[in-house]
């Protein structure tokens, strides 16, 4: 390599006896290429900007740039009534949009000290998998086709489809859901949901196998992705890495598991976890997590009983419309409810829950008025594109594209 | 009705399961950092989920280290950095959200910030605090000393005022038609 390198240069007009000053490694000089990558390019997921100072291919120093999509959420958040608050909340993750609204009624929940009934924890529960489920397939999806696996992803975008469909039928709506209220859920589930999401599941199960036998041992797709991003067990610590990308760098935790909320002490799936913490770990771990998933709807299916999808608690219950058409208090009541909204007590509290990306977190402080003073989001995905420059660092740009498709940003989980 | 509640964990068993953990890390930091440790709110008498401590802002660099490295602490993950605009003397407070990946417990540590000064930047003990604290400063103009790299974040460079402050008005423009050129100074 040195020897034709020295012929090469040997054939140029360079005057005898001329030393270059740059490093003998490199091979174009001392000429470094700035290559401006996003908002608008369809190698960033969402409206992420990227400018990478590139020597040949290779990344030296880049940096990155957000907040295109900017929506000021959390000053939303205080402007805006609990109950108006979950509608933002659906633009959050918008590839699982359920997970959002659930952590953000939990958490309303914890600091009203509500109590929902066991058929509306079901549902959440059912939900929350299914997002899951969602956001990984298209995790995977997207950046197989990022890589140029393109069949691969429409097998997992069907089934994406149909999980959007079953979503329909539960709230009307596939991806901007609002499907939960504070003490309760938009509506119940329809009747035979159980049934269909049974045969959904069974389905996905086969389609899972199909996808992990298409891909995994494929040569090309290993030798793009195994130690490529690499992002070790204590970077990912440094970094505030949570949920799958964590767990691919051998951090061993699930909140779902360890600090369980819902009714996830009671059905039981395993946490998978990986070593290396490469684009292919996270690969796998997405693909582990969807069969646990899986797993976790069925039980689910099973153990949902019929009842009440409300609780009783009076400052949240929204009156039936029967009652808002028909008598005179239940329309004041009906009015008072969404114009002044109701009152959380005063306290604070930080809510997290493992969403599909990782830790999702709503700190809110109150001040006892029915807008929160403080309404945090915790977005996984900004500390998880803030590790995407040093873990490019050093490799090629084609690798940054996985690297970065293997994290899953969210751009309106970014920018907020 | 009294609305002063205890506020439970997402399991609903957080105060049987971490209150005697949390008393002894509360006294543990009332005994070696003494009069820096300037207020303990601990769940049911205040309502909140995690005991909060506020600490004073010349010490927080000290306190982090310490619980993050220290035997019975361990709290190796910064959850979130966030700040809070109380309109009272002091103005702002920054929360920093704990979480022992060990204990499974959470923490919450408080530094009181009045208008116009700095806190010491977190960075050197967690790199991930970085662009939380570059989130701070754009959103509420609070400023950290020791920071590498302190600039807007999710707004524009060349924007006016701090979003999340009490007092910025809900309603109003600021247009800018040109985008941010490459800042080759970043890339060296």
């Amino acid at each position: 390599m040195t020897e034709t390198r020295e012929a090469r240069r040997s054939q140029t007009d360079l005057p005898a006896g001329y030393q270059m000053e740059h490093d003998p490694d490199d091979l174009w000089g001392d000429a470094r290429v700035i290559v401006n990558i996003g908002p608008t390019h369809p190698a960033m997921h969402g409206a992420l900007r990227m400018v990478a100072k590139l020597n040949g291919e290779t990344i030296e120093k880049s940096y990155c740039e957000f907040g295109f999509t900017h929506r000021a959420k959390e000053k939303l958040g205080e402007n805006r009534t609990y109950h108006n608050f979950a509608v933002y909340t659906d633009r959050l993750n918008y590839c699982s949009a359920l997970i959002n609204n659930v952590t953000y009624a939990l958490s309303v929940e914890k600091l009203m000290g509500i109590e929902v009934p066991e058929r509306c924890v079901w549902i959440r529960m059912i939900c929350c998998e299914l997002a899951r489920i969602m956001d990984h397939l298209i995790c995977i999806g997207i950046n197989a086709v990022d890589l140029g696996a393109f069949s691969f992803f429409l097998y997992g975008f069907h089934q994406r489809e149909e999980a959007y469909t079953l979503v329909e039928k539960l709230c009307g709506a596939r991806l901007t859901t609002s499907f939960t209220r504070i003490g309760g859920l938009m509506g119940d589930a329809p009747d035979g949901f159980e049934r269909e999401l049974k045969a959904w599941v069974e389905k996905t199960r086969q389609v899972i196998d199909e996808m992990d036998d298409l891909l995994t041992n494929n040569k090309i797709w290993k030798k793009r992705t195994v130690g490529v991003g690499v992002f070790n067990k204590e970077d990912c610590l440094q970094y505030s890495f949570s949920g799958p990308n964590a767990r691919a760098a051998g951090i061993d935790l699930d909140l779902r598991r360890d600090q369980p909320c819902l009714f996830y002490k009671d059905v039981e799936f395993d946490v998978p976890v990986a070593q290396n913490g490469d684009v292919f770990d996270r690969y796998m771990i997405r693909l582990s997590e969807i069969r646990q998933s899986l797993n976790i709807l069925s039980q689910c299916a099973d153990k949902m009983k019929k009842g009440p999808i409300w609780s009783e608690d009076k400052r949240v219950r929204i009156p039936e419309k029967t009652v808002v058409h028909n008598t005179m208090e239940g329309m004041i009541h009906h009015f008072k409810f969404f114009m002044t909204g109701f009152d959380v007590p005063e306290g604070e509290a930080y809510t997290q829950f493992e969403a599909a990306n990782g830790e999702l977190g709503f700190y809110i402080v109150s001040k006892g008025a029915p807008r929160a003073h403080r309404m945090r989001i915790r977005g996984p995905s900004v500390w998880h594109f803030q590790a995407i420059s040093p873990m490019v660092e050093g490799e090629k740009i084609a690798d940054m594209v996985a690297a970065l498709g293997s994290i899953n940003i969210i751009a309106g989980e970014l920018d907020r | 009705m009294d609305i002063r509640h205890p506020i439970p964990g997402n399991g609903g068993d957080w105060i049987t399961r971490f209150g005697d953990i949390w008393k002894s890390q509360v006294a543990e930091l009332q005994k070696v950092f003494g009069s820096a440790i300037e207020e303990v709110r601990m769940p049911v008498v205040y309502p909140t989920d995690v005991p909060i401590v506020y600490v004073q802002k010349a010490k927080i660099l000290e306190v982090l280290q310490f619980v993050k490295a220290s035997e019975g602490f361990s709290y190796g993950f910064l959850a979130d950095i966030t700040a809070t605009d109380e309109t009272a003397d002091p103005r702002f407070e920054v929360v920093y959200q704990l979480f022992s990946q060990t204990q499974l417990c959470r923490f919450r540590l408080k530094v009181r910030v009045p208008e116009g000064e700095d806190v010491p930047s977190v960075v050197t003990v967690w790199k991930g605090a970085n662009w939380a604290e570059r989130e701070i400063f754009d959103m509420f103009g609070i400023k950290f000393s020791g920071h590498p790299d302190l600039r807007r974040i999710l707004m524009d460079e060349r924007w006016v005022g701090h979003p999340l402050r009490k007092d910025y008005p809900l309603k109003g423009y600021q247009i800018f038609t040109d985008s941010q050129a490459v800042d080759p100074e970043r890339l060296k």
